[in-house]
């Protein structure tokens, strides 16, 4: 590794530079007192404190967290269900290679289809359900359904490292079977749990090509507030909305980095 | 029939565990069979029937949207259909040369690195792909617009005329593509360079080979892993966006992704929609297979390493 050609270093920062640059560009331009325009017109931070009044603003990152929550509930509830039936169960190969299968196909589908998939359902479901019409609900539905296969992955990874010794050690104390799922196994799944609700409830927040798809009028998330705003004609609050989102996410990973980083530092687990 | 057998110190049946197990499996396959498995289904079904008068949909089946697809409608043959297919799979090849040409530098950069800092600058390269989609591509239209010093510079070279900003443009849709696909190829190809045996890379050295070949069979052939995964990581997003095309190549720029988009919003002709994303899954398991040809011919030579 001693020798890389000269050009490697120049190549690398331009990369860096293409990523992180138009980030930049934005946050310095939501310090700009100019309302139309990029011209610099001095410093100011009311573009923020005019955001943290706007109304759609609000009720769009209300939309999100609501959303966010909802879904994220359903798919980590039924996402470990779904892993504990599958781990705990001698189920036939073709069984799990089905399921596997299952599990793995949100994941790998392209978000588009997934987005016309589920309009379809949701129009055909209409037909019976007046709750189906577009808006919060299939938001929620919508998002629970991609984030199902997310948990189940993360807390069937956490599964297998779980042995079987603790639950037979319990059972030879005479623990009876409630005991040893709800004292033995949930505890020591809670942390790959948790990690799996953080991870839908990320890919909830951050989605826009399913929510674009399944969301009505009077239902709009962050991301899709944003992009109707490109549509109409920018205006600085939408410059604050977006540093702020882009620190906001910034900042959350790097107190995931750090804790982790901690908790490798501890001598046990 | 009712073998006993033994789970968790506990003797049960099977009949018993599956049960249990089917009792747990049920509400996620149910959600997902109701709202995920059933509908790709009817979607594959959708793609052959027909748009109804009024918008609706009529199922009688016809290999009219495939036509249509390929050109061939009521009034006759036109290439814009195929175009925009062209133009999907063209921007998800180049896009994905010119990341791995920018990733692999970059990987190499990383890797050589004190490992101290490594974990860092890989953090750096991930951070910004957390960041939404809309909020980075509206970050470029931003950084391309009229009176940044980007336009400017195009302005006072001649490139774009006088007050005019940098989108919509190919290039611009070629830079966010980029921007938002590079994470996704540094990733894989750092963890294969990371893991790279620099004695092979010596003795094809010690065996005067050129710096071309040094390259093709000393690293190159060991990075292949890294390297599909990369491939596959970049193109297949890539093939279906329709953010970063609408955003920045404007509303000529049309990707599958966007003619979809159309046919499920103001065009209304869902059928015909189904068939555009018919072709994105089929394009998308192509590539994949293709991909799985390439690894297959470079492994009897170079796999035994790992």
């Amino acid at each position: 590794m001693r020798n890389l050609p000269r050009w490697i270093s120049p190549v690398s920062w331009i990369g860096l530079a293409i990523l992180y640059i138009p980030l930049l560009a934005v946050g310095i331009l939501s310090f700009n007192a100019t309302r139309y325009g990029q011209q610099w017109g001095g410093f100011t931070t009311a573009w923020y404190a005019m955001m943290a009044t706007n109304d759609a603003i609000l009720a769009a990152a209300w939309n999100s967290l609501l959303v966010g929550v909802a879904s994220t509930v359903i798919a980590t509830v039924l996402g470990t269900l779904l892993a504990l039936g599958l781990h705990r169960t001698p189920w036939p190969r073709w069984f799990r290679r089905g399921s596997d299968l299952a599990i793995n196909l949100p994941v790998v589908t392209p978000d588009i289809i997934l987005a016309i998939a589920l309009v379809g359902a949701f129009a055909v479901l209409r037909e019976w359900w007046a709750v189906f019409k577009p808006g919060l609900v299939t938001l929620i539905v919508a998002h629970a359904t991609f984030q199902i296969s997310f948990v189940t992955l993360v807390v069937s990874s956490r599964l297998a490292t779980i042995g079987r010794d603790q639950v037979e050690a319990a059972r030879d104390l005479y623990a009876n079977t409630g005991q040893i799922w709800l004292r033995v196994l949930l505890p020591q799944l809670m942390p790959g749990i948790i990690a799996g609700a953080l991870l839908a409830f990320t890919i909830s927040l951050d989605d826009f090509v399913v929510s674009f798809f399944v969301s009505g009028p009077d239902a709009t998330t962050l991301p899709l507030l944003i992009y109707a705003s490109v549509r109409r004609g920018v205006t600085p609050e939408i410059h604050a909305l977006s540093t702020i989102i882009v620190a906001g996410t910034m900042l959350a990973i790097i107190a995931v980095a750090w804790m982790q980083a901690r908790r490798d530092a501890k001598p046990t687990e | 029939m009712a073998s006993h057998l033994v789970v968790d110190g506990y003797l049960t049946t099977r009949p018993r565990l599956y049960g249990r197990g089917g009792l747990l499996i049920a509400g996620a396959f149910l959600w997902m069979g109701l709202f995920l498995f059933a509908p790709l289904g009817g979607l594959a079904g959708l793609a052959f029937a027909q748009r109804g008068e009024y918008g609706g949909v009529e199922w009688i089946f016809s290999w009219a949207n495939l036509t249509r697809l390929a050109g061939w409608d009521e009034f006759g043959f036109s290439w814009s259909h195929l175009t925009i297919l062209w133009r999907s799979v063209w921007l998800a090849t180049v896009t994905t040369l010119l990341c791995l040409l920018l990733g692999f530098p970059m990987a190499f950069w990383i890797a050589a690195k004190r490992p101290a800092q490594r974990p860092l600058l890989l953090a750096l390269v991930m951070v910004p792909s957390c960041v939404n989609l809309v909020i980075r591509t509206y970050a470029w239209q931003q950084f391309l617009g009229s009176q940044m010093p980007a336009a400017w510079l195009a302005q006072s070279l001649g490139l774009v005329p006088e007050g005019a900003a940098l989108y919509p443009t190919v290039t611009a849709v070629y830079l966010g593509m980029v921007s938002c696909m590079l994470p996704f190829t540094v990733l894989p190809l750092y963890t294969s360079v990371e893991r790279l045996d620099w004695s092979l890379v010596e003795a094809a050295r010690d065996l005067h080979a050129g710096r071309w070949r040094t390259f093709r069979h000393g690293i190159l052939a060991q990075c292949m892993p890294g390297l599909l995964a990369a491939t596959i990581l970049t193109f297949i997003p890539a093939l279906g966006m329709f953010v970063i095309s609408d955003m920045l190549g404007g509303a000529k720029f049309l990707l599958v992704g966007n003619l979809i988009q159309q046919q499920f919003g103001s065009m209304n002709d869902w059928p015909f929609g189904a068939m555009a994303g018919l072709f994105l899954v089929l394009a998308s398991l192509v590539a994949l297979w293709g991909l799985r040809i390439v690894s297959e011919r470079e492994a009897p030579h170079h796999g035994a390493r790992r």
